[in-house]
């Protein structure tokens, strides 16, 4: 990889024991979640990271140590790098820290997220529902939430679905 | 038949009363600019100069419910936002017609989930369904035409509600 | 049938998001809701309104939300590219760009030459189009209604080759993981050349009508004030970043499908505002003419897919002779390639923005999580800050100006 990414790495390894792995010459570094903050602090103070290009998550169920990992993707416009930092949370206490405060753009990713997948950001300034209506149960994008699929209708079933189909009247 | 030969070269046409009134309503039919996704583009694209519905009577599309007789369900419909169609609906006054177009609104389309409404029949009452993803400006205009042949049909009997 | 009241907004859940100007009654809380003539498909803003002049703006999404991300782990590869076009239903081909060079950097496939440069072509033939539909929404919005019919009769020439090459005016899903669904047929060169021919005209045609206009320019010259800090921090692309003075373009910064052979300028300006997001997106119909240009000339012949028979179905007069083909064709289209275990991000610039798409696969052939990093969710939610002390005329054009599509917000 690149020596000024392997310098950052070193940095990351050294101070807030992150490992990484590469795919596809791309780099991924994990990071805890305590850390992550000051981890994007950094990045963005000392080494001009100043685009946060994605915050997602990703299901790993049914594994539950860790069950989500957190993704957060950086871009340098400068130095034109890009970096991946993956956070990993486990199930039974899906926490990570809020970045609001280091990038603008983490209050609606993160309202996505825990709309999303159910992960509760600490210290985020408006917890709200973002796409799905407020009163909605549930997180869709988790892997054990089902996708809703309705059987369609062909000919040989069209009258038992056409039983069952709640049709408007007036 | 007597009276039409002769009055007929003096500019007087006899007809009933339903065939006048649904000639009015299809003349000059408003529709309600209720575009959502892509099958809004298509829609612009028929009220714009290549495909004009305004041959057909639609010269402005109204904003407002209150001042409009037909809803173009253009594009897919969410479950968050199938309330919001039921309350325009309502709104709407009498006489109303709705066509659904493309396959997001007749039958939920290539999305087949949690989020989209499947067909948006389970929410109003639809006249035509016009089918593709999106439609041809020309399929859209053909079933406007269709929905004009239905309404030169109706019976003031089949309006009145008990 | 309607048994419901006028209701008032309730200042409740919003506490945190109003001055306390509201809780008092001062301000106004008012609805502009998900169908409006001017919100550029189904956007919901809450506005506090002290008289006209707009305190504070709390936009409301999901009214379009479809579960794209879910219902594309349910798919194979190929069948879950379909879904990707309607997502920024303006830019159908550039969905299905980014979403192929995310397939193509997972399984390591190549994408012959040709391929490349018909991609950039029609790409570019797609940004034109997306910028035309926002010129005639912009115009609209201003109540300026003929640069609308102008612009959609310009479209209906560029939706007449996508026709030609496709039999698809907006969905097509033409550009398939490897290269192309098919060969273009011969007329495909005249046609783009004779739109090439007549497009700078018209594009001089409108400028002549709004950029000097003293209307416009009252209208939305200093309004919507965005800076480059502020720019960066809420996450925002293309050009809006571009109109703040930044010149961050990823077909320079990491060119792709050979746009680094291509000679074109990146248009910016300083000022951040309305005005300069205007000049910015005329500027750019300019620059996306030069590329056709220079690609069509230099189109080179050659195969339009990829050789790879592991994913990339052969050509049917192929299947009648090899059995091999036979084989692969038949594996291709009941199971689907598989893709290995690990995660890409994949970013392409889309007319609104940068348009990411990451991939992570699993070992099967459907992909195990896709996520789409649209460029309109960012765009959107600056719409609070750069609106304050505004009146709602100018959040109107401000809000034409950020170009936002809701199929890309909402997903």
């Amino acid at each position: 990889m690149d020596n000024r990414l392997e310098k950052i790495v070193q940095v990351l390894q050294e101070n807030a024991g992150a490992t990484y792995e590469e795919f596809r010459g791309e780099l991924h570094i994990f990071i805890h979640a305590e850390q992550i903050v000051d981890v994007l602090t950094y990045l963005q103070d000392e080494h001009a990271f100043t685009l946060l290009s994605v915050l997602t998550a990703v299901d790993y169920w049914p594994q539950e140590n860790p069950r989500f990992h957190v993704i957060y993707q950086l871009t340098s416009l400068t130095q034109n790098m890009f970096i991946q930092l993956r956070v990993p949370v486990n199930a039974s206490q899906p926490r990570v820290p809020t970045a609001t405060g280091v990038f603008d753009v983490a209050n609606w990713r993160e309202r996505e997220v825990a709309d999303m997948f159910g992960i509760e950001f600490e210290g985020h300034p408006d917890p709200r529902r973002i796409l799905m209506p407020e009163d909605w149960d549930g997180h869709p994008l988790r892997r054990d939430y089902p996708l809703g699929y309705e059987e369609p209708q062909f000919s040989f079933n069209f009258e038992e679905i056409d039983l069952r189909k709640p049709y408007v009247k007036e | 038949m007597g009276v039409e030969q002769k009055l007929g070269n003096m500019g007087i046409v006899t007809t009933t009363l339903e065939t006048a009134v649904n000639w009015a309503r299809t003349n000059a039919m408003w529709p309600m600019l209720f575009g959502l996704a892509c099958c809004a583009i298509e829609m612009m694209a028929a009220q714009a100069a290549d495909y004009d519905m305004s041959r057909f009577g639609m010269e402005l599309m109204r904003p407002s419910p209150r001042q409009s007789d037909l809803m173009i369900v253009a594009g897919r419909v969410s479950r968050k936002m199938a309330p919001v169609l039921r309350r325009l609906y309502d709104q709407m006054p009498e006489p109303k017609w709705v066509i659904a177009m493309g396959d997001c609104a007749s039958c939920g389309g290539v999305f087949n989930n949690y989020a989209i409404v499947q067909g948006v029949d389970e929410v109003v009452p639809v006249d035509v369904y016009v089918a593709g993803c999106p439609p041809r400006p020309e399929a859209l205009i053909h079933g406007v035409v269709t929905l004009f042949e239905k309404v030169k049909g109706e019976k003031f009997t089949d309006l009145v509600k008990a | 049938m309607s048994d419901y009241q006028l209701e008032e907004i309730p200042v409740g859940p919003y506490k945190h998001l109003v001055s306390e100007r509201a809780v008092t009654g001062e301000t106004m809380l008012l609805n502009m809701g998900p169908q409006h003539p001017s919100t550029h498909g189904v956007l919901r803003l809450l506005l506090e309104l002290d008289g006209e002049i707009i305190v504070n703006c709390i936009p409301d999404i999901g009214y379009l939300h479809t579960g794209v991300e879910k219902n594309m782990e349910a798919k194979t590869y190929l069948k879950a590219e379909v879904m990707s076009d309607r997502l920024d239903y303006m830019n159908p081909l550039g969905n299905n760009l980014a979403y192929c060079m995310a397939v193509e950097k997972l399984v390591d496939l190549d994408v012959p030459p040709r391929a490349q440069a018909l991609r950039v072509i029609l790409v570019e033939l797609q940004r034109i189009a997306s910028h035309l539909v926002w010129l005639g929404a912009f115009g609209l919005d201003l109540a300026a209604m003929s640069v609308f019919l102008y612009c959609f009769r310009e479209r209906e020439v560029i939706l007449d080759i996508f026709e030609l090459v496709s039999g698809q005016r907006m969905m097509t899903t033409y550009i398939r993981p490897g290269g192309l669904w098919r060969d273009v047929p011969v007329e495909f060169e005249a046609a783009v050349r004779n739109f090439l021919k007549i497009f700078p005209a018209r594009v001089d045609e409108y400028e002549a009508l709004l950029s000097k206009n003293p209307l416009l320019q009252d209208r939305i010259v200093g309004i919507g004030k965005l800076s480059a800090h502020d720019a960066l921090s809420y996450g925002v692309t293309g050009p809006m970043l571009r109109a703040s003075g930044v010149d961050w373009d990823i077909r320079k910064a990491r060119p792709y499908m050979g746009y680094e052979q291509y000679d074109f300028k990146i248009p910016t300006r300083p000022e951040g505002d309305t005005y300069a997001r205007y000049i910015v997106r005329i500027e750019e119909f300019r620059e996306s003419l030069k590329i056709i240009e220079q690609a069509l000339n230099k189109l080179p012949m050659g195969p339009i897919k990829s050789d790879d028979r592991k994913f990339v179905p052969p050509p049917r007069s192929e299947i009648g002779t090899s059995m091999e083909s036979l084989i692969h064709h038949f594996k291709l289209w009941t199971e689907g390639f598989p893709g290995p275990k690990g995660s890409i991000y994949n970013a392409v610039e889309s007319p609104r923005g940068e348009l990411g798409v990451y991939l992570e696969g699993d070992g099967g052939p459907k992909p195990y999580r896709v996520h789409w990093r649209t460029p309109s969710f960012n765009n959107l939610s600056v719409i609070s800050l750069i609106t304050r002390g505004h009146l709602v005329a100018d959040l109107i054009a401000i809000l034409a100006s950020v170009d936002i599509v809701l199929g890309d917000i909402d997903r």
